[in-house]
């Protein structure tokens, strides 16, 4: 059936509008919450804090894996397997070490005194945690695609079927990406 | 003529659908991913959904109607929720909490969208599934698993959550508000996560299959208005459902983690101060709200959309201004996201920022009008043919006159401020929202039964249907008005203790009295309906409403895929009816010399 049903002539994918459509009401959930903390910040009791450092470092380290996952997906399309799976694979990589040190930073603060949950909590220090734990989601989110993606791709002889599904995963990861420019940038300077 | 043949081709094909796929039981009834199965399961779900919430109001109304009376057989049923015959308070506030949760969610949005969104889309657009038959299967099963917990949540010993079903804080973030707000108050959040998740499935598919599917020349603008419909409640919910959730997480955390998103230091009895500080109740108001007013159009506009193709095709005239209703469904659409603080009048907002909300929802009046107006210009020395599925969109109608004109009086934050919270508002939202909305579904149902079952309805059951239920929704609703004037609050348990609202106890009786009757005739419909689905008398012929959209052109019996050979080319929009002395001209039929303007 899969076959016949994709039968017309579109000029973008049908996946690919799926995707671009759910990127959409991801976009409504943070929008949702980043306005409810601009909300809550002009209100009593906003403590007022500096976000980790160890969220620079992770900042770099997801905008370097952006370009990696689009070597991977213009590796796939030349049909260099593999340097495609490399590709991939650093781009895996470079995502769980953005998760470890997200982690890291919410140990930091919370060091700093920073309680983000619990009775001495601030909202503003909640606010944070609910916001880059949820980003944090969709990245890990994007990570179980990539490893998927690396081991269908291992077992696949050429590269002609690998490019959907890489072109899908790198749409989602430079989306996740920049929408953690945007957090970043809302949480240190605007909000 | 050409498409006489086309008929008869259609005939000999009609089985062979069936054969091509070897289904096991598991993956045609359970485990379906054809769009067509898919809407029945949401279909049935949603009448197993309405059937329990609609029973749920028969007895808080019967506690309304009669305060003082005691029904031992009650107790024999409900045990411990109806101690010696009486409902309890306790079990009065879970029954309209669930009532309304079930009928605005798993009804009026899975049950309506998920139905038609899904059996109409890939027929009318012409395509032969979803762009994602997988993620649609997925859609149901969300679905289907928000149903289960949301109905185990009726049976856990503290009861189900109690706070209405805008869910507010503190009596929805603090486990010791009442007893609904511990074990039923977790089931209600995780039912209703799943349920978001199951809408922005459907949603993604159904925006991607209408943009992206459509046959060999069904250009936008020659969508039949039910595929307009869908697409903008579809766009509505994929915007607004994802800030529910966000909202429904920050109140996860307050709940379960000690954060002071919404809590504050309040004082609670028998506990005493809380140790929250600077949470705020009134920023999940807007968070629900936000996604709250689109909810009521995304129940709202696939009925609008079904009315529309109903009244057209029930005319045999084209509809009135196709444009004109495009661009209201568009200003609607626009709208609903724009005007959610008029539910929030009282809440303290800025008096400016409320005439600015006043404002924009009065705006809403204009489209809603052209809408109306555009009905009844279409009706205007039209063909009528009064099936009960044309009773039900003129009914509709009706409704959405009489309470859309209630809305513009809440509009008005001056007297709203007086009106907020009392039966009035339960008048304007059951009148435009909850019946006109199942008006929609049972015109729907009505209409498209012969494509999904391949029999028909039983008509006089069906017109003994539609004038109770007609009749009965104004009885029960209108006298609502006058109570909410006259100062009657809404979700008390009992009216009996206060000396003002006294003078109503004989009416509140009446409005309990028809509420019964009125349900008891909705089995009427689900016999008529079950009974039909094996019994019903049998289509013969392909196109038995003389209809120009593509779901005619289909085998009687459509198996997936929906068409056995090609799929069928656009050539005109779906609207010509009564045109050159044409009854009417299918969709399919391509467009002749001496054919005066086409579209
Ligand atoms: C001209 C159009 C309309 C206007 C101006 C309007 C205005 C309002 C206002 C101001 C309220 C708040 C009342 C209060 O709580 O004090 C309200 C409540 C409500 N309206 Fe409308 N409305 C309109 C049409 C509709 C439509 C078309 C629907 C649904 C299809 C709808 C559904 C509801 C619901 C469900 C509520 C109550 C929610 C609750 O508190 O439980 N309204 N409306
Ligand atoms: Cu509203």
């Amino acid at each position: 059936m899969a076959t016949t049903i994709i039968e017309s002539k579109n000029k973008i994918h049908p996946y690919k509008m799926l995707l671009w459509v759910g990127l959409g009401s991801i976009v409504m959930m943070f929008a949702g919450l980043t306005s409810a903390y601009i909300v809550k910040k002009s209100q009593a009791n906003w403590l007022e804090f500096e976000l980790p450092k160890l969220f620079y470092i992770s900042t770099l380290v997801i905008l370097i894996s952006s370009f990696t996952i689009q070597m991977a997906v213009k590796k796939a399309k030349a049909g260099e397997l593999a340097q495609y799976r490399g590709f991939l694979s650093v781009t895996a990589i470079l995502g769980l070490a953005f998760v470890i040190l997200q982690v890291r930073g919410f140990q930091a603060l919370e060091a700093s005194n920073v309680a983000l949950t619990g009775a001495r909590s601030n909202s503003a220090g909640s606010f944070l945690l609910v916001i880059t734990g949820l980003h944090l989601l969709h990245l890990v989110g994007g990570v179980i695609a990539l490893v998927v993606i690396s081991l269908r791709s291992a077992a696949a002889k050429s590269s002609s079927n690998q490019v959907l599904p890489v072109e899908l995963a790198a749409t989602y990861w430079h989306f996740v990406d920049l929408l953690w420019i945007y957090l970043f940038v809302f949480l240190n300077w605007v909000g | 003529m050409s498409h006489e043949a086309a008929l008869h081709e259609g005939h000999g094909h009609d089985d062979h659908g069936h054969h091509e796929h070897h289904d096991t039981f598991l993956t045609k009834y359970v485990f379906s991913q054809d769009h067509k199965m898919i809407a029945k399961q949401f279909l049935i779900t949603g009448m197993v959904w309405a059937v329990l919430g609609g029973l749920m109001s028969v007895l808080f109304r019967l506690q309304l109607g009669y305060p003082d009376a005691s029904f031992p057989w009650l107790e024999s049923i409900l045990g411990k929720w109806a101690k010696g015959g009486q409902i309890t308070p306790e079990a009065y506030y879970a029954l309209v909490t669930t009532h309304g949760t079930v009928l605005v969610f798993f009804v009026l949005t899975a049950g309506l969208s998920g139905t038609f969104a899904n059996f109409l889309i890939p027929l009318q657009v012409g395509a032969r599934d979803m762009a994602s038959p997988f993620l649609n299967m997925l859609s149901y099963w969300f679905f289907f698993i928000a149903s289960i917990i949301m109905l185990s949540s009726l049976f856990v010993e503290t009861g189900p959550f109690s706070g209405g079903w805008t869910a507010y804080p503190p009596l929805s973030a603090l486990h010791d508000a009442s007893p609904g707000s511990k074990t039923g108050m977790d089931l209600w959040i995780i039912a209703m996560a799943l349920f978001v998740v199951s809408s922005l499935l459907g949603g993604l598919n159904y925006i991607t299959t209408i943009l992206n599917m459509r046959t060999k020349g069904m250009s936008m603008t020659r969508l039949p208005l039910t595929i307009w419909a869908l697409f903008f409640t579809a766009v509505l919910g994929v915007l607004s459902f994802p800030v529910l959730l966000s909202g429904m997480i920050l109140l996860i955390f307050d709940r379960n983690f000690g954060t002071s998103f919404y809590l504050s230091d309040i004082y609670v009895n028998g506990v005493g101060a809380l140790s929250n500080e600077g949470g705020s109740a009134i920023l999940f108001q807007h968070l629900f709200w936000f996604l709250g007013h689109p909810e009521v159009y995304i129940i709202l506009l696939p009925a609008m959309g079904m009315v529309s193709e109903i009244m057209s095709v029930n005319s045999r005239k084209p509809i009135f201004g196709y444009m004109a209703m495009l661009g209201s469904l568009f200003a609607i659409a626009i709208l609903a996201f724009l005007v959610w603080a008029h539910h929030m009048f009282v809440t303290g907002l800025n008096p400016l920022l409320g005439s600015v909300f006043v404002l924009l929802t009065l705006l809403i009046a204009v489209p809603s009008a052209i809408k109306v107006f555009n009905w009844l210009t279409t009706l205007w020395r039209g063909n009528i043919r009064f099936t009960p599925a044309m009773l039900f969109a003129i009914g509709f109608v009706s409704l959405f006159i009489s309470g859309g004109l209630t809305g513009i009086w809440l509009g008005n934050a001056a007297l709203d401020i007086y009106l907020h919270d009392s039966y009035f508002v339960v008048a304007h939202f059951h009148i435009v929202m909850g019946v006109a909305s199942m008006f929609g579904m049972f015109a729907g149902v009505y209409h498209w039964f012969p494509k999904m079952y391949g029999r028909y309805l039983n008509n006089s059951l069906g017109y003994i249907h539609f004038w109770i239920t007609m009749a009965g929704a104004y009885l029960i609703f209108w006298p609502m008005h006058y109570q909410g004037l006259a100062g009657m609050p809404r979700r008390y348990f009992d009216f009996s203790i206060w000396e003002s609202f006294k003078q109503f106890a004989e009416l509140n009786r009446f409005i309990s009295t028809i509420a019964m009757i009125v349900f008891a005739t909705q089995i009427l419909f689900l016999i008529n309906f079950f009974y039909s689905i094996f019994k019903g008398r049998k289509v013969t012929v392909l196109n038995p409403w003389e209809s120009n959209t593509l779901e005619w052109t289909t085998p009687i019996r459509p198996g997936h895929g929906n068409w056995p050979g090609e799929i069928p080319e656009v050539h005109r929009w779906p609207y010509d009816y009564g045109k050159d002395g044409h009854d009417f001209i299918p969709q399919t039929t391509p467009v002749g010399e001496d054919e005066t303007g086409t579209h």
